[in-house]
């Protein structure tokens, strides 16, 4: 069989690439132009959360501990008015084999691939999920292929990637290493065509249902240390997997703590640049991911993604590169855990967040990740410097991305900066109109749509009358 | 001097996807100006030499072809030269 091989050609097959790989076909859940029925597709995967407990519970996955930063929330309230500073809670996701989250996410897609007969999964991604797709085919008997984007046209890789790739030949893996380009999902399909492998996409609704067991842990925690839910929970958001799964688990569970994202702050930054690939000191959890996933979520590897995240986002918090390297070294050194970046990005956030709330609320952060040679502030800042990028100690506010990361003087100088949610939205429906014009918006676009912005008919009335 | 590098050794091939003009349309243009290229690591299936045109088999057993480029890659990643920058942090309880 010689299949044409080009971008082109390959492209041109996705739809049918898709569907063999994965055994889920999308077009049942069509509903309009841009409507699709959301939860049943979530349903459809037939898991309910005491399976997916069970699920995880038989390769190492969930039921990680919650701690409390007792020493951190002091130094908060040091620096906060009176009667200021909530309590911060760590859930210390870097306890789930791999070292994430990703563990959560990866482990329903390999248990659906090996009950269906797959001979092996593919994941394309420069992440944690290639580790933990690669830990639990493990798991599973199952071959295992990671496609990552991993160096510029010099040939160098950034240290926390490479580290990731090794993560991944850890746990026998065959790890493909490409370029730095937007090709990476070309060849992605050209490999599920090549093997016949499972797809294990970040974005399917296995991969957000398997998320959800930790919204779920986290508001029996809370409720079972403090008798009490959680105010808020700060999630580290990227693509928005975790912001979706974290928030449906917290909903199923009965707890309306306010969801924050937060992330750091790449802007000026191109995503697909070979110039700019090596000088941003954050490989995920950043706003390049951030704000184009949450305003227009339709742009992943799989036809509808399960991952939404504005349906559930009430706040958008950004943090400075230079006041998360901050708080890692402060979480090492106050409160005796060294933890890796993506995890301490949401807890800058939630030190930024817990100045400005009473000393009674609660807010919890909702994940760590480990760390270790290379997925380590200091070898980011080390490189950065390599890279001709300056590192001072300063306001962070005067850090420009790609040319200088100004780490804090001290904590009062970690203030985040709050998005305008509002424009987040509308920024998703001048990307629906695009995609098509609200005129044509059927009445079930419409819920829709309304729906994925977490906002009421009568809002969106209003705002089509503006973008038109 | 170029030696013989026996098959069965751990390798690192290197192949050339797409050249610089069948690269994505999105691409851009710093980006478009470079080829696309894979590296893998895997065991040599016969005797080479670095630069041959070669045949691994990767750790999963999948076999795939490129130009030979390294001899038993690893991995050298590390903590970086001290920041230090970063050392007086948190001393003491202090934020
Ligand atoms: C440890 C960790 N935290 C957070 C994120 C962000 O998750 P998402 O992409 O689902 O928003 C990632 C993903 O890259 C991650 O690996």
């Amino acid at each position: 069989m010689n299949m044409d091989t080009s971008y082109q050609a390959v492209m041109a097959r996705k739809n049918e690439i898709m569907k063999s790989s994965m055994g889920i076909d999308y077009d049942i859940y069509r509903q309009g132009e841009i409507a699709f029925d959301y939860e049943r597709m979530m349903n459809d995967c037939g898991f309910s959360l005491e399976d997916i407990i069970r699920i995880q519970a038989e390769t190492k996955v969930g039921n990680t501990p919650l701690f409390e930063l007792r020493n951190l929330t002091e130094a908060v309230r040091k620096i906060s008015a009176p009667g200021k500073g909530a309590r911060i809670f760590l859930k210390d996701e870097a306890a789930n084999a791999s070292g994430s989250f990703k563990a959560r996410r990866a482990s329903i897609s390999a248990y659906v691939a090996a009950q269906k007969g797959y001979k092996g999964v593919i994941a394309a991604t420069s992440g944690n999920y290639g580790a933990a797709v690669a830990s639990q085919a493990a798991q599973r008997n199952l071959k295992c292929i990671i496609v990552q984007e991993v160096f510029d046209s010099k040939g160098i890789g950034q240290p926390e990637i490479v580290e990731k790739g090794r993560k991944c030949e850890a746990f026998g893996a065959e790890v493909i290493k490409l370029s730095v380009g937007p090709e990476l999902f070309y060849y992605l399909l050209l490999t599920l065509e090549e093997t016949g492998f499972f797809n294990a996409s970040l974005y399917t609704p296995f991969g957000i249902k398997g998320v959800e067991s930790l919204g779920n842990e986290i508001a029996l925690q809370v409720r079972a240390m403090t008798g009490k839910d959680p105010d808020a929970v700060v999630v580290t958001h990227a693509g928005g997997g975790n912001l979706t799964g974290t928030a449906r688990g917290l909903i199923g569970a009965g707890c309306n703590a306010k969801i924050v994202a937060c992330s750091v702050d790449l802007s000026g930054l191109h995503m697909a640049s070979d110039n700019d690939f090596n000088r941003k000191s954050f490989t995920t959890g950043h706003t390049g991911f951030g704000v184009p996933f949450a305003t227009w979520p339709d742009r992943v590897d799989v036809p509808r993604n399960a991952a939404r995240s504005l349906r559930y986002m009430d706040d958008y918090v950004l943090v400075k590169q230079g006041e998360v390297f901050y708080i890692t070294e402060l979480l090492a050194k106050m409160e005796g855990i060294e933890r890796g970046p993506a995890g301490n990005t949401s807890v800058t956030g939630a030190v930024a967040l817990a100045r400005e709330m009473d000393q009674d609320q609660i807010i919890v952060v909702q994940e760590t990740e480990y760390t270790g040679a290379g997925k380590h502030h200091n070898s980011q800042l080390a490189f950065a410097r390599n890279m001709g990028i300056e590192v001072r100690r300063g306001n962070p506010e005067e850090g420009v991305n790609g040319k200088s990361i100004v780490i804090p003087e001290n904590l009062s100088q970690v203030k985040g900066m709050q998005q305008n949610m509002e424009k987040l939205r509308q920024s998703y429906l001048r990307n629906a109109a695009k995609h098509c014009p609200p005129e044509r918006w059927s009445d079930t676009d419409r819920h829709f749509i309304a729906a994925d912005v977490k906002k009421d008919l009568q809002w969106l009335e209003r705002q089509i009358e503006t973008l038109s | 001097m170029n030696a013989e590098v026996k098959a069965g050794t751990w390798v690192e091939i290197e192949k050339m996807i797409l050249s610089s003009d069948q690269r994505a349309p999105q691409v851009p243009e710093d980006t478009r100006k470079t080829p696309y290229i894979m590296r893998v690591a895997g065991f040599l299936t016969s005797d080479a030499k670095i630069g041959d045109e070669v045949k691994i088999k990767t750790l999963i057993g999948r076999e795939l072809n490129g130009t030979l480029k390294v001899v038993r890659p690893h991995y050298e990643h590390s903590f970086g030269e001290t920041v230090e920058e970063l050392l007086n942090i948190g001393l003491g309880g202090k934020a």
